[in-house]
């Protein structure tokens, strides 16, 4: 069954076309990866499906409903969650509270309780601190709980927006360029948060550079120019596609 | 989380002691009439910080809700001979409704367009109250009855001194128990990125004006307290120049800390009034402390002391 469902998608700036009647689908449970040149449209198709834009035509459907233009709160509430290749860290924040806001819809936000500070408000913290510590190791920054973001290595504020993503416990998750600027080595760790991810039943959607990661996990893979669709396959079919090859991965494999 | 919930109970314990402790040190009803403005500012500046400290939102026409408080208090028992303890909320739920009604239109606005939004608040304040020469006595300002505790007028700064201390002890233990919950950090989240916080379910909009309400009402019953402990009311108290020494407070106590806002309100009241010649240059000390602040102190008092403390402990 198709969990996300894309059809005719389109979104101008001005006159250029960063995504141009764009369909494809997303099964539940797989890693269904995007790729595409620079300027493909990847992120802006990302910032469509988690409603920070809304689509100047076309139709968006998530669990058989259709949400094309709805809130991204709302969205988020559907269950949908995602990470910025740019670094959207709350840097007034400690790691952990960032990891604490990611259970922003799953924690007791009645004003009233707020105010008086009901017990409950107080329990709430204390297990939302507890789940983000847990879910800051699942991630592997164990070592962070108690750190400013500002103090801490690219590579990790990359995991602990993964972490904060998944504090809102998703069905579906969107990864854009997850391995940017990682090394080797941060980058095979990656590649296994992502399949440990999945393998916890949450479906994933990655946009990724990096071939060898790319090709390793996917389930699915989607290959984006100029906001269309150049082809879609699994991995062999994709790397066996001479299109591909000759717009994308030409020089490099 | 213990350190925190310490931090909390013990920052509101301090306080709790520095007022009791403070009338030894008032021998007068000159120190006690600049303590008790200070508690009337420090109200306004700790709900002021919920919107701008901790949600990074500007508000340069706070002023403005502070006095259309202290006019509907003024009218309503001036003119109306309601009793005080009915104007009061009632006021500041008119207040609120007001703020509510502009939140979602002015809070759209991000920056500098949202200090002009606000400053144009504050000025169309300014002007009802200056032009509604009937109810308001105009630019004369008009005499406000004084409050009244079970029959009897509060005229003495010892009593005043009093109920002040108990509305700030309350509006801080309100705010500390909104930063310290889900509320707080999605005010927070906000502050640090809007649409990372969208997308982790936060209804920015509604957070947003959720805040400015909270932080209106709360100028709104200072500005009743006031009204009434000063026994006149004039529309400089809706003016720019109000609006500008709030958020100077603000910003010298430091942002995003609560008890910051109580010391920068504390300093900036104080200062002018005890060197007595600064007084006339009130206006310009408020200016070089807010660039002064800016430059070399840019998280306020309060935090850039904590951090060296806390530096210092660590050795
Ligand atoms: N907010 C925006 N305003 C104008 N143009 C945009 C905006 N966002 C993206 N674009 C343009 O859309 C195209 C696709 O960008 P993007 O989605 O970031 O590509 P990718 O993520 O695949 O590198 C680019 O030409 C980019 O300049
Ligand atoms: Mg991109």
């Amino acid at each position: 069954m198709s969990l996300l469902e894309v059809d005719g998608l389109t979104k101008s700036f001005g006159g250029l076309s960063a995504i141009e009647s764009l369909a494809f689908n997303v099964a539940e449970g797989q890693i269904h990866s995007i790729i595409g040149p620079n300027g493909a449209g990847k992120t802006t198709l990302f910032n469509m499906i988690s409603g920070l834009y809304s689509p100047s035509a076309g139709r968006i459907r998530y669990s058989g409903r259709d949400v094309t233009g709805a809130a991204p709160h709302m969205l988020a509430a559907a269950g949908i969650s995602r990470t910025f290749q740019n670094l959207q860290v709350f840097f007034n924040m400690s790691a952990i509270e960032n990891v604490m806001v990611g259970r922003h819809l799953h924690e007791n936000r009645n004003l009233f309780a707020t105010l008086v500070r009901l017990p409950a408000i107080a329990r709430g913290n204390a297990e939302a601190r507890e789940r983000a510590a847990d879910l800051m190791s699942y991630v592997g920054l164990g070592a962070y709980v108690r750190v400013d973001p500002g103090s801490m290595p690219y590579g990790a504020l990359k995991r602990l927006e993964i972490a904060r993503a998944l504090a809102a416990q998703p069905r579906l998750l969107l990864l854009d360029e997850p391995a940017a600027g990682l090394n080797p080595r941060e980058t095979g760790e990656i590649d296994q948060l992502i399949q440990k991810v999945k393998d916890s039943g949450v479906t994933v959607v990655l946009v990724e550079h990096d071939m060898k990661l790319v090709m390793n996990i996917s389930d699915r893979i989607l290959v984006l120019n100029y906001g269309r669709k150049l082809a879609e396959g699994d991995s062999d079919e994709v790397r066996r596609n001479p299109e591909v090859v000759a717009a994308y991965l030409g020089a490099g494999s | 989380m213990r350190r925190l919930s310490q931090a909390r109970t013990g920052g509101l314990l301090s306080l709790v002691i520095v007022i009791v402790l403070l009338p030894l040190a008032l021998d007068n009803i000159y120190h006690y009439d600049i303590v008790i403005r200070i508690g009337i500012n420090a109200i306004v500046c700790v709900g002021l910080n919920l919107f701008i400290g901790y949600a990074g939102q500007i508000s340069l026409g706070h002023a403005g809700f502070f006095a259309l408080g202290a006019y509907g208090s003024a009218i309503l028992t001036g003119h109306y001979s309601w009793p005080a303890w009915f104007a009061l909320p009632a006021s500041a739920a008119a207040v609120g409704m007001i703020a509510f009604v502009v939140a979602r239109p002015i809070l759209r606005l991000k920056g500098h367009y949202l200090a002009m939004g606000t400053l144009g608040m504050g000025i169309i304040v300014f002007i009802v109250i200056t032009q509604e020469v009937a109810l308001t006595g105009g630019p004369d300002g008009m005499p406000v009855p004084p409050l009244t505790i079970a029959g009897t007028e509060i005229y003495s700064e010892t009593t005043w001194y009093w109920i002040i201390a108990t509305v700030l002890v309350a509006t801080v233990w309100l705010a500390l128990n909104i930063v310290d919950s889900p509320i707080g950090r999605a005010l927070r989240a906000i502050h640090g990125s809007e649409p990372a916080s969208s997308v982790m379910g936060i209804n920015v909009a509604r957070y947003k004006a959720m805040v400015f309400v909270i932080s209106a009402v709360i100028a709104s019953v200072a500005g009743s307290l006031f009204t009434h402990y000063s026994g006149f009311i004039t529309p400089s108290e809706a003016g720019f120049l109000h609006s500008v020494e709030l958020v100077t407070m603000v910003v010298l106590g430091g942002m995003a800390s609560t008890f910051g806002a109580v010391v920068g309100a504390g300093l900036l009241t104080a200062l002018p009034q005890l060197l007595a010649t600064l007084r006339d240059y009130e206006m310009l000390v408020f200016g070089a402390v807010l660039m002064g602040t800016m430059i070399f102190m840019p998280h306020g008092l309060v935090p850039t002391i904590a951090a060296m403390f806390q530096r210092w402990r660590r050795k």
